[in-house]
């Protein structure tokens, strides 16, 4: 039996404009509880609401790089719902008039790129957050309410776990170009709802939508949505019928818990909001904002693989994110051959990262810092492997490149004289070694280099080493 | 020399020339409320103190010779729905009861900067919903020309304060008439500012689309100083006009000779007191002296506008009112175990039946699968509204006609009866729908009972409806007698 999953996401992204969506208040992240705050975003009675324009502008931005159409009149609406979170009793939001509709993000896959699209994008004031009190009680702390947010809602277009970890990876890489976000997940600057149903593909029999909340990594995305994926095949492998629900994830025990079961959908008496009046966008702000966007990935890429002649694969992973495409640019500065730096941070950099889950922001080191090294490489004044060590260091311990080949004495042994005495020592203890190579063994000179590179502990030139075993065999 | 029965423009002009002090002014006022509130309970809070010492800061500031506001030194009673740092405002709720707002409405910092003395704070209908100040969650206001009668709502505290010569200006604010209606019964004047003309922010939300704070007074001159104190532009509400200020007090000197005045035959209704129309129809007459030209006109659009009204009004105040949850501020329950109930409880006890009655209706009317029907058609039926009076005023300055249809009636009549409390707006909600300016000036008796006289003028049209009604003040040819001039009679 064949099976489709069906994935559709919601993402909520807080902007990284200075103040609230509706007041001055900063929209830093921390600060003492409650200290972020105003009659505004406290929702005291006869504080009114003034949009940010900035807001606006990021929204159009997100619409713009995601090739979605922009609203020339939109307004903002009121969503009602109580929760203590929510210091008006309705949160002010987009009901049917988004700031942007439709456009999608690309997703590469084995059989070239797929469009996944997106529906909308919109812009609304986040809540305030409860925070749970020693004794039991719940406490609130009111510096996020207010801070502007655009909601994501994209087509039910993705098919597996992988894709979805693809779209968001791609998703978070453009809202950081962007400038809009800093899309941190562990921040709460970046959330992802998810709604998921399997679907057989002969009879057409579906599961009903389970809604996923509480998802806090990209990994806890891709792990809650495969064990959704399983849970869904085998109630459509067992014939039974599922509830329309919420579940979150739990991190712990790695599995899905029921938080509520849907019963029809909530009513939140929308209507459009009075204290505020229509947004119109006119066309020339539009384009002054598509002239003024920083460089997309796509565009960065294409510049990458003509300015640096590095094939497509390389700019691709390099521009992932900006701050690996900035790292990138700012270490081949440093360096004469652009395809190496990409090899090193491709390889050894990036196989790092990943191992600790850190990002390109936290290195301990400098991208100058890594052009020294592989200019160090590039000039013989260290080997290729003794390269490797030394950028281990460089992750432990931030030094330069120079300070630790210094303090270690890794400075290749490129003098003849020093290195002829070793050479000669070698051929010495390794007659027999000579002999095979006499009689055509050419891996026996491989042997030789490896035994003076050995006695060396590494620093030796390895051509200059070849060479001088040569000379010697040859006087022989 | 009685200073509480000074009209505020005089007041201002003893002040400044130094002929009384603020202090004296304000002194006068209190003990004027000391002597008869227990009767009028025109005010929920006092705050003496406060205005004896801004008194005297006024006082030394004319002393020194510095410079000094347009409301220097003079009373002013503020309807408790607008934001008074410090100072309870409690919108006639239990709700609120104990609220101490931590900023200042932008009415209020603009009064304070005018050198305006703020003396308490007035009665009204619970949040503004109600026509006789009866749903207040405190006291019931009554009129001080027959104490047996309401003093009419929701801003019946402020036009019964002034009526009483407890304060020469008052703010109320507007919905649905609430200045104005109020005023009518009362025997004062009450504008009903054009929408964005006065900024909201601070003003607890009733209906965002339609609410207006209004100033109160003894005669237009007091009207249009107050006014002049209070509008501008303020970044600090979206809906609020950039707009050149506008020196009110100078527009009453012209004349209307020419103006041309429409009657609605739709407020002249068989539902319109005959006695009232009596009254309305004599202020025509000496508008007509006076060389305003009149004609009946037609808004056939009115039949629909109290179900509009109380539609629209109802849809926002429900989503307004959202806020009084027990969670931050105001009244909480005792009685909960759960946030279910905490929220129940808390809104089942803290509101009162009407408010709980428009928060019903207000939920209704924006469900899913109604809101088409009942909001949005009610938004459709705005716009038509707003056509008939854009329509009107291509041809007329003016509109005339009764305020209220009715003359203020007693105490409990129609407190247990929604509707006919409801039609007691019938001829102002019109104007909130199409944001229109009006205002009601006192145009005679009818059983001792004042009668009001709506002066309706298009948008931003302020000057054009304080010039007539000016020049109609002044030539009525009718003795108004405030109430507090016949104290014996009325036992005061």
């Amino acid at each position: 039996m064949a099976y489709k999953t069906i994935i559709g996401l919601e993402i909520h992204s807080e902007l990284m404009t200075n103040s609230k969506i509706f007041c001055n208040c900063t929209t830093e992240f921390g600060g003492d509880i409650n200290t972020h705050c105003c009659p505004v975003c406290l929702g005291l009675p006869g504080a009114l609401p003034v949009i940010n324009k900035k807001v606006v502008e990021y929204g159009i931005r997100a619409g713009i790089a995601f090739h979605s159409d922009i609203a020339r009149e939109t307004k903002m609406d009121r969503k009602n719902y109580f929760y203590p979170d929510l210091v008006k009793g309705y949160q002010i939001s987009q009901d049917n008039i988004p700031l942007c509709s439709g456009g999608f993000i690309e997703v590469e896959k084995e059989d070239g790129p797929k469009e996944i699209r997106i529906r909308r994008i919109h812009i609304e004031e986040d809540t305030g957050k409860s925070v749970h009190s020693e004794d039991g009680g719940s406490l609130l702390d009111y510096n996020r309410s207010g801070v502007p947010l655009i909601e994501i809602v994209t087509e039910p277009d993705m098919n597996s776990p992988e894709e979805v970890k693809e779209f968001l990876e791609k998703l978070k890489a453009t809202l950081e170009y962007i400038e809009v976000s800093d899309v941190k997940m562990e921040e709460g600057s970046l959330r992802c709802d998810v709604n998921i149903n399997v679907v057989e593909e002969e009879t057409g029999v579906k599961t009903s939508i389970t809604e996923l909340k509480n998802l806090n990594s990209f990994k806890a995305v891709v792990k809650a949505l495969e064990y959704e994926e399983k849970r869904h095949i085998e109630l459509l492998k067992e014939g039974k019928e599922n509830l329309k629900e919420t579940r979150r994830w739990d991190e712990v025990n790695n599995e899905t818990i029921v938080m509520r079961v849907k019963e029809g959908a909530a009513d939140y008496r929308y209507f459009p909001e009075p204290d505020l009046v229509k947004i119109e966008i006119e066309e020339e702000w539009i384009e002054s904002i598509r002239k003024n966007l920083p460089e997309l990935p796509h565009d960065k890429k294409e510049r990458f693989m003509k300015e640096y002649d590095i094939p497509e694969y390389d700019a691709g992973v390099l521009t992932q994110s900006k701050y690996l495409a900035a790292f990138y640019e700012e270490t081949v500065k440093y360096s004469d051959d652009p395809k190496q730096v990409s090899n090193w941070i491709m390889g050894d950099v990036l196989r790092r990262i990943n191992d600790e889950e850190i990002e390109i922001k936290d290195l301990k080191f400098t991208s100058k810092d890594l052009g020294e090294l592989l200019k160090l490489i590039e000039d013989g004044k260290i080997s290729n492997n003794i390269g490797k060590k030394v950028l281990r260091d460089m992750f432990d311990t931030g030094k330069s490149p120079s300070t630790i080949v210094k303090e270690k004495g890794l400075i290749q042994i490129s003098d003849e004289g020093a290195l002829k005495e070793i050479v000669e020592k070698v051929i010495k203890n390794n007659e027999q070694s000579i002999m095979d190579y006499k009689n055509g063994k050419n891996r026996a000179l491989g042997f030789l280099v490896g035994q003076v590179m050995k006695e060396t502990r590494g620093k030796a030139n390895p051509q200059l080493a070849n060479k001088l075993i040569l000379e010697i065999i040859d006087e022989k | 020399m009685d200073l509480i029965n000074l009209s505020a423009t005089e007041l201002r002009r003893k002040i400044l020339n130094g002929e009384i002090s603020s202090k004296e002014v304000v002194e006068s006022y209190l003990d004027r409320i000391e002597k008869i509130e227990d009767n009028i309970e025109a005010f929920i809070t006092l705050d003496r103190e406060e205005a004896l010492k801004a008194a005297e800061e006024v006082d030394r500031k004319i002393e020194n010779g510095d410079k000094v506001g347009v409301l220097a030194g003079i009373p002013i009673a503020i309807k408790d729905n607008i934001s008074t740092s410090g100072l309870k405002t409690t919108c006639g709720s239990k709700m609120l009861e104990n609220y101490i707002p931590p900023y200042d409405a932008t009415v209020i910092e603009n009064i304070k900067k005018e050198d305006g003395i703020i003396i308490g704070k007035t009665n009204m209908d619970e949040f503004a919903m109600g026509s006789s100040t009866e749903t207040s969650y405190f006291k019931t206001t009554k009129n001080p020309y027959d104490l047996n009668k309401v003093s009419g709502g929701s801003s019946g505290g402020s036009a019964a304060a002034i009526a009483a010569c407890e304060v020469p200006l008052a703010l109320g604010s507007e919905t649905g008439g609430s200045v104005r209606q109020p005023a009518s019964f009362c025997g004062v004047v009450g504008l009903k500012p054009t929408y964005g003309l006065v900024s909201r922010y601070g003003v607890v939300s009733y209906a965002s689309s339609l609410d207006q704070v209004g100033p109160l007074a003894k005669d237009v001159e007091g009207i249009a100083l107050l006014l002049n104190a209070i509008t501008g532009y303020d970044e600090k509400d979206s809906t609020s006009i950039k707009k050149d200020k506008v020196d009110y007090l100078k527009a009453l000197d012209e004349d209307i000779k020419g103006m041309k005045i429409g009657l609605p035959k739709e407020y002249f209704s068989e539902n319109v007191d005959e006695k009232v129309k009596g009254k309305i129809l004599e202020a025509v007459e000496v508008l007509k002296g006076l060389g305003a030209e009149v004609e009946e006109i037609s808004l056939p659009y009115t039949e629909y506008a109290l179900a509009c009204y109380y539609i629209v009004a109802n849809g926002e105040a429900s989503s307004n009112l959202s806020r009084f949850d027990g969670v931050n501020f105001g009244y909480r329950t005792d009685d909960y175990s759960n946030l279910e109930e905490l929220y129940t409880n808390t809104r089942s006890e803290g509101f009162g039946e009407e408010v709980k009655r428009r928060i019903m209706v207000g939920t209704y009317v924006l469900s899913s699968g109604y809101y088409d029907e009942y909001y949005k058609k009610a938004q459709q039926v705005r716009t038509l509204i707003k056509n008939d009076f854009k329509k009107t005023f291509e041809k007329y300055d003016i509109i005339l006609a009764p305020t209220s249809p009715i003359l203020p009636f007693n105490i409990g009549d129609k407190i247990e009866d929604p509707l006919s409390m409801y039609m007691s707006d019938v001829l102002t909600v019109s104007v909130n729908l199409a944001g229109v300016c009006a205002l009601s000036v006192p145009c005679g008796y009818v059983e001792g009972l004042p009668v009001g006289l709506q002066i309706i003028g298009d948008s931003f049209e302020e000057e054009k409806i304080l010039k007539l009604a000016y020049n109609y003040e002044q030539n009525r040819g009718i003795d108004i007698e405030m109430p507090s001039l016949r104290s014996e009679e009325n036992g005061l």
